[in-house]
């Protein structure tokens, strides 16, 4: 029998929320760290009970935890209290939280700046980790995607971290500037069939690609039209919300940017516009039916000012046509009065073979729909409001 | 003054990391200062390393404070020589988060 993993991240803490495969009945623990923003919690899919956090504060920082038992108990990879921080040879031990730009002219880039919001340069200054992605085979590899927008990987289970420099340095970084959000990396997607491919994605700078491990990049926003930057179709610049990918088909990508959605059939070489009837395209997230590569899921916003649904209601729109022909999913979600937002990491799909998709509201609703959309109910209605959803199955 | 024991006073999140359920105590060896306070809090606590200090820059985190016998040390040079009653331990070191929100 399948069970059911749903990994929330909010404002004030974690929860886990889990079911059998009938995903009827929830068990709900939590909050774990409560009182702290949890950005990104994410299983490792070659270890589902190793899971990754993102922990983070205004007033404390940057904090990365561990769990190896699926959520029950929780450690920071680091140096473990009481025992020294320097081994006896002299090398630092773990410091987990420790995220810093690599530099150094051998292997890194000199920091310069990107824009601030005025245009003006600013220096890269480590914020916090949006987003972690833990690789396809190995527990103890993860990557983060940090703002100041920057990749960070690491191989020791998250105990030290070291940044892929190619990315930051490639060339267009000191166009990059920040979303309303801040400037962060917020999509790491690993190609499951090519393992030195990597996609990421920048707000807002936009989609980038590596197709060898990680050192080298290039932007992959041809297509993208942007009205609100000064030239409408600029290599970097777009503020990209989110990219799914199919995995049996990866190639195949779609994007929520800030306004539009797109569709890549070439790795992110080209993109084009698919928004067809949807009531606004702006939106957060996107995501994509494990099973059928051209089923899609967005939850329309009504625009960058009024972040919440149109008129109200609040509707996720499926395509089975791979985008353009949408249909508005509304059973059992609220269709009046409902002014929540959809944040771009807090939409997942499950693998079982009646699909499961799941979302979290800033209103602190998760909701589960078992049968690929078609109807949804709340798993739970009073959370913080949520920032990530993630999901495993496991037996 | 010298080194000594000192009391060290922290907010409940660093509390929670650190693995403690009220105040703690670490042993200073010479001047009793922000700085070798701090360096003995990280070295007895090294999953605070970061939350208080930068990594790299080992600046105060912006949001917070730092007050002795009922004075604000914020501002002071992190090597300032402490008041002889942090350094003896009758008077506790308060690592303060600054008051934000609602």
């Amino acid at each position: 029998m399948s069970n059911v993993r749903v990994l929330v991240g909010t404002r004030k803490g974690a929860f886990i929320l889990t079911s059998d495969g009938k995903r009827e009945k929830w068990d709900v623990s939590g909050p774990h760290f409560a009182g702290w923003e949890l950005y990104h919690l994410k299983g490792s899919p070659a270890d589902p009970n190793r899971l990754y956090a993102s922990q983070t504060s205004g007033w404390f920082g940057q904090i990365i935890q561990r769990s190896d038992d699926g959520g029950k108990t929780w450690f920071q990879p680091g140096t473990p209290a009481g025992e020294p921080t320097i081994s006896p040879e002299g090398m630092p031990k773990g410091e987990s939280n420790k995220f810093v730009y690599d530099t150094s002219p051998e292997t890194g880039k000199p920091l310069t700046t990107h824009q601030w919001y005025d245009g003006k340069p600013h220096p890269w200054e480590f914020k916090r980790v949006w987003h972690l992605e833990p690789s396809l085979d190995d527990p103890d590899t993860v990557y983060a995607g940090v703002e100041d927008a920057a990749l960070f990987r690491s191989t020791n289970g998250g105990q030290t971290w070291v940044e892929l420099p190619g990315l930051r340095g490639h060339g267009t970084g000191a166009q990059w500037q920040p979303g309303a959000g801040g400037m962060c990396l917020h999509t790491i997607i690993l190609d499951p069939k090519n393992r030195e491919r990597i996609f990421v994605a920048i707000s807002a700078a936009g989609a980038f690609r590596t197709d060898d491990g990680g050192t080298t990049w290039k932007p992959i926003n041809r297509g993208l039209h942007s009205q609100y930057i000064p030239d409408p179709t600029a290599e970097v610049g777009h503020c990209v919300h989110h990219v799914a990918q199919h995995p049996a088909n990866p190639n195949l990508l779609y994007m929520q940017k800030h306004w539009d959605v797109m569709r890549s059939e070439d790795a992110g070489d080209t993109w084009h516009e698919v928004s067809g009837n949807l009531p606004t395209d702006f939106g957060f997230v996107i995501d994509v039916h494990p099973h059928e590569p051209e089923t899609i899921y967005v939850v329309p916003i009504k625009s960058d000012g009024e972040h919440f649904p149109p008129e109200g209601k609040l509707r996720v729109y499926r395509s089975r046509t791979g985008g353009n022909e949408w249909e508005a999913l509304t059973k059992g979600l609220p269709q009046e009065n409902c002014y929540v937002n959809v944040l771009r990491d807090a939409m997942a799909v499950d693998s079982l073979d009646q699909c499961g998709v799941y979302f979290g509201t800033t209103g602190g609703q998760v909701y589960a729909s078992p049968d690929a959309g078609d109807s949804w109910a709340p798993i739970v209605r009073d959370l913080p409001a949520v920032l990530s959803v993630e999901v495993q199955v496991f037996s | 003054m010298k080194g000594g024991i000192i009391h060290l006073v922290m907010p409940a999140h660093l509390r929670t990391l650190a693995g403690v359920s009220g105040d703690v105590t670490v042993k200073v060896e010479g001047e009793v200062t922000r700085r070798s306070i701090l360096d003995a809090l990280e070295t007895q606590y090294p999953m605070l390393r970061g939350t208080i200090r930068e990594h790299v820059s080992g600046e105060r985190r912006p949001f917070l404070r730092f007050f002795a016998c009922s004075e604000d040390v914020t501002h002071q040079s992190p090597d300032e020589p402490l008041p002889p009653e942090i350094a003896s331990g009758t008077e506790p070191f308060f690592i303060i988060g600054a008051i934000a929100g609602g």
